[in-house]
């Protein structure tokens, strides 16, 4: 019947597609389609049988079909997680090993023992309440090394708050860390931020801020305007696979597909949100099949395999800059540590759990062992260095913690460029406040 | 566009467009204010007749001729916007400077804060002020802090968002809000209205430019209502900066926005019926507003009205209010009134009811100058 009816519909569309035509001005029909101007023309629907060709609906692409069938809501066998080496770092297809000079490869590894030993360091200042707030990355370490050596210096970085390892790729230095975990006098950020909420100008680091995914749809933003200047840059915006529910996460996966623009998706899929698992954060097969239905490229990793990162990092960023296309990587690894300072994880799994993944299967111990194959690293170096790092690390640390907070009055600029009459006038009040009752306050330095 | 055109429709032959002369029987259709227009001096050179929505239109065009790295872009902008703000600029600067995005409003602000921490001029527009609310959490969280929590390392001070906003005669709870108050409480952003199209140029380019993220609320009836001589060349307001509109001795009306020509009737009234002589303020800035301007007005006067249409409850006139009554408070001959709309959702068939009409501010003078 539906059949028959269309059919008998069809002359008739014809004509009236033809009058239309007929009307447009020829500037209009010369015009491209991606000018803005809709971009939809109805062609020729009918064969020259008189049978019907294909759908004409402006909204998608497709045939028809003639069984009612649901498109399987089931999880398939998922995307398959790309590898290049083993547990046992041996890579699996040497056509994969990337050609990562040595130098880099070592310099790859000690950042992420010397993240490692930083982590382990401020996590400890916490619990002695030395500082405020922590958040480590253990287990994730190979996620943010792999990507950051596969990026250009100048490529810009929009993060969630667990990638500090790209920071420390890029060269954001042990008392950069320290300062601002402490908010001290020489805290880039003027220690208005919570702790590990970092971020660097100079290596083209936005700095994080604590509501979730909120980065995603301006790092496109930024990927568009980099498109514009033509710059030989991209854009890649981390967050974890919990952020990955928020509406902003959806904006910013159609935008950048919609407006073509060059920017990586790295999503980190630890499996848990705090105390949430995977199984109650989303019910398809996980976040890199998302990809596909916004028209964006996709990929998943082993997240701990740190030359599958990177591989997939490099292809990504290729794609991105000379297609102008986004690219969504999803690298599949395990949040060994506590969700925060403020989590203790063992009350929602267990302990036999995030053990298998410390011992068994951890993007550091991997390295080690490529590094040690290919000649690289050896047990001495390993020793030499852990205390050099433990060295470093405590050094710097002992430096942030004996410096001031700045002055009070950096509370007040840098909320508009200007200072404002109004906060002009509250700073003065707190000004002769803090004369007459300065004794009750924590002591600032002079710095501003 | 809609709700313009039905506007029109309800305006028969012979009624003035916005304006107030219409019988008993078509009281329920009349608009609720009378457009005082704008004059420049001969300074400012040529002018051309333009409304609202030409005024804008002509800013944005100046923006993007002016700075390469300005583009405008939002909910159906390319082929000229449903209020028509945007037409021909797509044609006349490229596909690429102004562009459709996809419906989503939290995707549009981020999207410009991304654009704007990049070093691009962003003008983003919300289709209507009533649906700037998915993108509260970017505008609040993000664009507001994002120079201060960096050190002032970066910022999105080249993000301007557009928004129609205000009463339009039938645009029911989700075409007629004011949320100028839920702005004014977000540190880090500026918030202006205009009154009018010569107004409304300059201040849109003083947004534009300004190295602030900025909110700019076009009051939407005035969009083809508001005819003046606009000046043909580029010129700023300043944002922050009240205009005294009517001088006056016994009684100051604060408003912004459409409200502004309510209350200039409203001084004509009191003159008329009460022999009271109104001082008439336009706040055009919200955040950060002109306290200077207006406590120099209320310490002469010594009674102040501020009127909005949005709700009394947590309305931007507490703040003003508040705000007179600690600084002159030796100078006040009677406590500020709010005349303001109800604490309810903006209805429908009750707008006429739901308004700050001019009769509900004139008994509010009655009752200042009476105390």
């Amino acid at each position: 019947m539906l059949q028959a009816g269309a059919k008998k519909l069809c002359p008739l569309l014809r004509s009236v597609c033809a009058v239309k035509r007929a009307h447009i001005p020829r500037v209009l029909q010369a015009r491209p389609l991606s000018t803005g101007l809709g971009g939809y023309t109805p062609t020729d629907s009918v064969g020259s049988d008189g049978s019907e060709v294909r759908p004409q609906f402006p909204g998608a692409t497709a045939s028809w079909t003639h069984e009612l069938e649901f498109v399987n809501a089931d999880r398939y066998n998922g995307i398959p997680i790309y590898r290049v080496m083993d547990r046992d770092g041996k890579i699996i297809r040497p056509e994969e090993e990337p050609k990562i000079p040595d130098g880099t490869l070592v310099e790859m590894y000690k950042k992420m023992t010397l993240l490692n030993t930083m982590d382990k360091i401020l996590y400890e200042s916490q619990r002695q309440g030395r500082i405020s707030f922590y958040m480590t990355n253990y287990g994730e370490e190979g996620t943010h090394m792999g990507s950051a050596a596969a990026l250009k210096p100048e490529d810009f970085v929009y993060g969630q708050y667990r990638e500090s390892g790209v920071l420390m790729y890029r060269g954001f230095t042990l008392d950069q860390f320290m300062n601002q975990c402490y908010g001290n006098e020489m805290d880039e950020g003027k220690g208005r931020q919570m702790p590990v909420h970092y971020g660097s100008p100079a290596l083209n680091f936005s700095t994080i801020s604590s509501p979730l995914a909120t980065q995603m749809p301006q790092a496109v933003g930024t990927a568009y305007a980099f498109k514009r200047n033509q710059e030989d840059r991209c854009v890649i915006c981390y967050f974890g696979e919990g952020s990955s529910s928020e509406g902003d996460a959806h904006a910013a996966f159609n935008f950048a597909a919609v407006l073509d623009t060059p920017v990586i998706f790295f999503c980190r899929n630890n499996g848990y949100a705090i105390s949430t698992p995977t199984r109650e954060q989303y019910r398809g097969d996980g976040v890199a099949s998302r990809g596909p239905a916004y028209g964006i490229a996709s990929i998943r990793v082993d997240g701990n395999d740190t030359l599958a990162v990177y591989n997939a990092t490099a292809a990504a960023r290729h794609k991105a800059v000379t297609e102008n296309k986004p690219v969504l990587i999803e690298a599949m690894t395990y949040r060994i540590g506590h969700h925060s300072t403020s989590d203790d994880s063992s009350a929602y799994r267990s302990v036999d759990e995030v053990r298998y993944w410390d011992s068994t299967d951890h993007p550091i111990a991997r390295m080690r062992l490529y590094l040690s194959h290919k000649g690289l690293w050896d047990e001495g170096k390993e020793r030499d260095w852990k205390n050099s790092a433990k060295k470093q690390v405590m050094e710097s640390f002992q430096q942030a913690e004996k410096r001031p907070i700045a002055n009070w009055e950096n509370m007040f600029t840098d909320v508009y460029q200007e200072l404002p009459p109004h906060l002009e006038t509250q700073m003065k009040s707190m000004r002769d406040h803090m004369k007459e009752y300065g004794k009750h306050y924590p002591a600032t330095s002079d710095k501003k | 566009m809609a709700t313009i055109r039905s506007i029109a429709r309800h305006i028969k032959p012979g009624w003035k467009v916005a304006g107030v002369h219409c019988q008993k029987a078509a009281i329920r259709c009349a608009s609720h204010f009378t457009y005082f227009p704008d004059t420049v001096s001969e300074a400012q050179g040529e002018t051309t007749r333009m409304n609202l929505f030409q005024a804008v239109n002509n800013a944005l065009d100046t923006a993007l001729t002016t700075d390469s790295t300005a583009v405008v872009f939002g909910e159906d902008v390319g082929f000229g916007g449903v209020f028509r703000c945007t037409v021909g600029l797509q044609d006349k600067h490229g596909a690429d400077r102004v562009f459709n995005t996809p419906l989503c409003e939290q995707g549009i602000a981020a999207f410009g804060i991304g654009l704007a921490a990049a070093g691009a001029t962003a003008i983003a527009e919300i289709q209507f002020a009533d649906y700037i609310y998915p993108a509260f959490d970017q505008i609040v969280n993000e664009g507001s802090k994002f120079r201060y929590r960096s050190g002032g390392q970066f910022n999105c001070g080249k993000l301007t968002l557009r928004a129609p906003c205000m009463a339009v005669g039938h645009g029911a709870l989700y075409h007629s809000q004011s949320p100028e108050a839920f702005f004014a409480h977000v540190p880090g952003i500026k918030v202006v209205i205009p009154r009018g199209p010569i107004k409304a140029k300059g201040l849109l380019l003083s947004c534009i430019r300004d190295p602030n993220p900025c909110v700019f609320f076009e009051p939407k009836v005035l969009y083809r209502s508001a005819v003046e001589e606009v000046p043909v060349a580029e010129y700023t307001e300043p944002i922050g900066k009240a205009d005294v509109l009517v001088e006056g001795d016994d009684v100051t009306l604060v408003g912004w926005g459409t409200q502004v020509h309510v209350l200039r009737e409203v001084a004509d009234l009191a003159a008329e019926r009460l022999s009271v002589s109104c001082e008439v303020i336009d706040l055009v800035s919200i955040l950060p507003w002109d306290r200077e301007t207006v406590m120099k007005s209320v310490m002469k006067t010594g009674r102040c009205l501020v009127s909005h249409e949005a709700p009394l409850t947590g309305g931007f006139g507490a703040e003003l209010a508040a705000t007179i009554q600690s600084e002159c408070f030796l100078n006040m001959e009677a406590p500020v009134q709010r005349v303001t709309g109800h604490d309810t959702p903006f209805p429908l068939a009750y707008e006429p009811f739901y308004m700050p009409t001019k009769w509900r501010c004139l008994e509010a003078v009655k009752k200042l100058v009476n105390y």
